[in-house]
């Protein structure tokens, strides 16, 4: 359940950013995550909502961005698309996989007032 | 609660290495970007409350990644090397740990960072095996995070060429996605475990270098299938390193300390190199200002 201290780290983000941009409340953060990325949709939406219960971003609407897995395949020597790290290479189906890309978790924008 | 960071929200606790809870009389010397940055002048209308988009494209880690960026590089200052030790509970970590260091004894410095939910039991194993230990209960917390380690650094009289080891809390999910500073995530597996668990739990053995198949001294005694356990970790990860030991019966323990060792003698060089580097800055500087 490490999700919720990752919405806390969005919360102090967005805390940071109602600071600097001036802004009362968040209605909308889009989030990019990873098909790599070590979290759970439905666990992060659960916290989220916990989270930022009583703060700026009270009843934002999240908005789950997906970003697709590559990854460098050794026997190809190219990057290849990949669903999950147990994925075998869909061009020569080797097993030697290195994911280049997927592990995001990053948040894109958010909408405020 | 520390009011510069706001740690103390995290709900962590660090009991130094003389066992007494300590009250968090840490140095806030650290940057802190994310409390005084500046942003660009705002230059909202007045009376116009529309909504509107910011792009932010911020990394959710990114705090995370700052001080465990800010850790790396005291460490790397300090030529010392910490080993971020991870697994399921019960996988032997703590065993493996003290029978590491009585074999080390007083040939490096080390140190060890305790991460536990709860108590104070595994850093009093440590330092009954003579190494100075900080437990950081990390209360319902499911892993350590690079601020709580970086507090419990405090807590050393120094680090200084230290073999600084971090056992992060038993949990083969969380700690893969939180850099502490570490030079490399080691995960332990015991062979009274399932041998699939690194196709499990990919992301843990993909973030780490090291794979260390302990208790060997049981496989006789189980239906563990080594060389499956090894193909998987190596499907999650390629260019994952394997030791086969034993914290028991001391099997394999020489190749761990070799292991152990190369990446001293890595961070020891660097910095050397650093240190020099810096001589001879200082050097060409009071060189200048003679006139030379």
């Amino acid at each position: 359940m490490h999700e919720m201290s990752l919405c806390e780290g969005v919360l102090q983000i967005l805390e940071d950013e109602a600071r600097r941009h001036d802004f009362k409340k968040v209605s909308k953060v889009r989030l990019e995550v990873g098909a790599l990325a070590v979290v759970e949709p439905d666990a992060l939406r659960f916290s989220f909502d916990v989270v930022m219960r009583g703060t700026v971003a009270e009843g934002a609407q999240l908005e789950i961005v997906n970003v697709d897995a590559e990854a460098w395949c050794f026997d190809c020597c190219d990057t290849v698309p990949i669903a999950s790290r147990l994925d075998d290479c869909p061009r020569c189906n080797g097993s030697r996989l290195k994911p280049t890309r997927g592990d995001e978790l990053r948040i894109k924008d958010l909408e405020v007032a | 609660m520390c009011v510069v960071c706001g740690c103390g929200g995290d709900g962590a606790t660090i009991v130094s290495p003389n066992g007494q809870s300590a009250d968090h009389h840490h140095h806030h010397d650290h940057g802190h970007q994310s409390h005084d940055a500046a942003g660009p002048a705002h230059s909202h209308a007045p009376g116009l409350d529309a909504k509107r988009m910011i792009e932010i494209e911020t990394d959710i880690l990114s705090k995370n990644d700052r001080f465990a960026a800010r850790n790396r590089a005291r460490l790397a200052e300090e030529g010392a090397v910490a080993l971020n030790l991870v697994s399921s509970p019960g996988s032997g970590k703590t065993t493996l740990l003290c029978a590491t260091i009585a074999a080390i004894g007083a040939r490096w410095p080390v140190a060890v960072i305790e991460g536990d939910q709860q108590t104070s039991n595994d850093a009093d194993r440590i330092r009954a095996a003579g190494a100075p230990a900080v437990q950081v209960n990390t209360g319902k917390g499911c892993h350590l995070d690079a601020h709580m380690v970086g507090h419990a650094f405090e807590h050393f009289s120094d680090l200084s060429q230290r073999v600084l080891f971090i056992e992060n809390v038993g949990n083969l999910v969380c700690p893969a996605a939180f850099d502490l500073g570490e030079v490399a995530k080691v995960a332990v597996l015991s062979v009274t475990e399932g041998e699939d668990k690194p196709i499990k739990y990919p992301d843990m053995f993909a973030a780490s270098r090291l794979m260390i198949l302990n208790k060997i001294d049981l496989a006789p005694h189980v239906d563990f299938d080594i060389d499956a356990c090894e193909a998987y970790a190596r499907r999650v990860n390629p260019e994952i390193e394997i030791l086969r030991l034993s914290a028991r019966t001391g099997e394999g323990m020489q190749a761990w300390l070799d292991w152990i060792a190369q990446r001293r003698a890595d961070a020891l060089e660097a910095a050397a190199a650093a240190a020099e580097a810096k001589g001879a800055a200082l050097k060409a500087a009071a060189d200048a200002a003679r006139g030379l």
